[in-house]
């Protein structure tokens, strides 16, 4: 499994208010919320967004409220993964539920520029900037939740274990 | 090995004698909850996990974000929960005009309590922690699960030290300490991280101040925070109804990553300027600048709308006006302290200064409704987060800070020193 997109780069403390703001959270339909993803910290984002997408973030990515339509509206919008210093607690457990990719590696985020085009391997935890020809390594998911995104999220896994 | 209060709660849930930091567990849920935004779109995920919660009297659905109803999706919303919740023969039913806040109403009733290990769909959820329970926020897919099967895994905690001494000055609260906390380490410095409160200074706080700590945890990051259980927290519980509980104890070697010392005497009152909630101030600094005219306050919510909160408000305002530029909104957070405001002259002293009294809601906080802010707007909040867009127009400004502190700008029109204004405390 890998993740191959051109990036779209931000700072610190990207919230959970930002990538989809309350105002959209009378509806759950991943659509729509989709189509207003990220509007609050940058407008142009679901006109730029293609499938397969990478963000490229500072630290505490995703802090703020528990709300699993900010991983699910940037997931449905075509992010195929997101590289970050460090995630808040509550975004990283929901990105891993609903399967999209994050990864943490400090070195990537201080190196990627905006628009370059990156590879991330899972398996491997390898990220390629094809740009610029640079590797960095991110630590790959530990099995245990390995197993929960190959079994397609937190409900097939717990209900595979029965 | 020793452990952290933390810790030994989330062993005793897993089965275990022992955890450390880092290992991955699998735990028994006392409590789950969601409300009217997390718990709709649960739902469909319970109805493919068997379609049934785990345990009619552990698990709760609270209305409370985008009630009353603001419209129609929010209606039908609502509704499913509550569809939900009678049709599973939940013990707990949360409806308009009997209950409130989540974060209130779940101590209040002596849902929660100490020793438990507890989610909800709601990142405040942190909150409960000042009686000595684990809790934490999840998101859908987690409160889901936890709902149809009681479980939950965790990733256990390392653990920030918290040590308070000394003792509150008048006009300071447990916003004032939280949000200095805050400030010293940052929006992510207790990031995957437990905040254990210790101390002599803990005797000190009042219970409102202690869920007023809490609840802020997760602005610093934190898995969730957790205060000792004392007479003040047995006391509390058992008013709420709580005959039985467990109280656990940190190990006098527990390991903690860092220990961050607060005297409580010394902490002044603090806003956090836009747009982080540890963009800390002392009112101090606040003064020697240019004055920050205001258009709303807002005194209420799961961080501060407790009954002492409205009553430090009260005190403040009573005999005074609401300048002419602010429009004030006081929440309750529960229907129990609307009626002691109601019994105890509050109410009088709210609606003659000129603030509006509303219904128990999340409404302001999260630009709901009941007080979204328009472009180029500034507001003084007694809530939990100023980010960019919170609480209505993404250039409108927000500052967050203590009952006393809003109830003193509230009158002068501009962010003020609640020593200053007057009052008694």
């Amino acid at each position: 499994m890998q993740a191959h997109g051109k990036v779209l780069k931000y700072g610190d403390n990207v919230d959970t208010d930002v990538i989809i703001p309350a105002r959209y959270l009378n509806s759950f339909d991943a659509k729509e919320l989709a189509s207003h993803a990220m509007v609050d910290i940058d407008p142009t984002f679901v006109e730029r967004v293609n499938d397969g997408d990478l963000i490229v973030a500072g630290k505490n990515f995703g802090c703020g409220s528990s709300r699993e339509h900010a991983p699910l509206a940037l997931k449905t919008a075509g992010v195929s993964c997101i590289i970050a210093d460090s995630f808040a607690r509550i975004f990283y457990r929901n990105a891993i539920n609903i399967g999209l990719a994050i990864c943490e590696c400090p070195e990537a985020v201080a190196e990627i520029s905006e628009g370059d085009e990156v590879k991330v391997d899972y398996d491997t935890g390898v990220i390629t900037d094809v740009t610029t020809h640079k590797t960095y390594q991110a630590q790959p998911f530990p099995p245990f939740i390995q197993k929960i995104i190959t079994e397609g999220g937190l409900v097939n896994y717990l209900n595979n274990q029965e | 090995m020793a452990m952290t209060m933390t810790q030994k709660i989330l062993a005793a849930h897993a089965g275990k004698d022992h955890v450390a930091p880092g290992e991955l567990i699998e735990a028994k849920l006392d409590l789950v909850m969601a409300n009217d935004i997390t718990g709709p779109m649960a739902l469909p995920i319970i109805k493919k996990m068997g379609g049934h919660v785990f345990d009619k009297d552990k698990v709760v659905f609270v209305p409370d974000h985008f009630t009353p109803n603001k419209d129609i999706k929010s209606a039908e919303n609502a509704r499913a929960i509550l569809k939900f919740s009678l049709d599973e023969g939940l013990t707990h039913i949360m409806v308009q005009g009997k209950n409130g806040v989540e974060h209130a109403i779940l101590p209040e009733r002596g849902l929660v309590y100490a020793g438990q290990a507890v989610i909800g769909a709601d990142s405040h959820t942190c909150t409960y922690g000042a009686l000595g329970a684990f809790s934490t926020g999840v998101g859908t897919t987690d409160i889901a699960a936890g709902m149809a099967k009681g479980i939950a895994w965790f990733k256990v905690p390392s653990a920030i030290k918290i040590h308070l001494t000394g003792k509150l000055p008048p006009y300071v609260s447990g916003k004032d300490v939280i949000l200095h906390i805050i400030g010293r380490i940052g929006v992510d410095g207790a990031l995957y991280q437990s905040m254990e409160f210790t101390g002599e200074g803990v005797q000190e706080l009042s219970m409102d101040d202690r869920f007023t700590i809490c609840n802020m945890g997760i602005e610093a990051g934190g898995k969730n925070a957790i205060f000792p259980v004392d007479d003040k927290a047995r006391e509390y519980m058992r008013n709420a109804g709580v005959s039985e509980w467990v109280e656990y104890e940190a190990d006098e070697d527990a390991q903690y990553v860092e220990t961050v010392e607060v005297n409580l005497s010394d902490v002044r009152p603090t806003v956090a300027f836009p747009h982080l909630p540890g963009n800390a101030h002392t009112i101090d600094e606040v003064e020697a600048a240019d004055k920050i005219y205001i258009d709303q306050v807002v005194i209420g919510s799961c961080t501060n709308g407790r009954y002492s909160d409205l009553e430090k408000a009260a005190k403040i305002l009573k005999g005074h006006t609401v300048a002419d530029n602010v429009r004030v909104m006081v929440v309750p957070a529960t229907q129990k302290i609307f009626l002691q405001c109601v019994d105890n002259g509050l109410v009088d002293i709210f609606v003659k200064a000129g603030c509006a009294f509303n219904t128990p809601s999340c409404g302001p906080c999260m630009g709901g409704h009941m007080g979204v802010l328009a472009k180029g707007e500034k507001c003084v909040s007694t809530t939990n987060r100023n980010f960019v867009g919170r609480m209505g127009d993404t250039q409108a400004l927000i500052y967050l800070a203590s009952p006393e502190v809003a109830a003193a700008s509230a009158i002068a029109g501009y962010i003020a020193n609640p020593e200053k204004v007057g009052g008694e405390n």
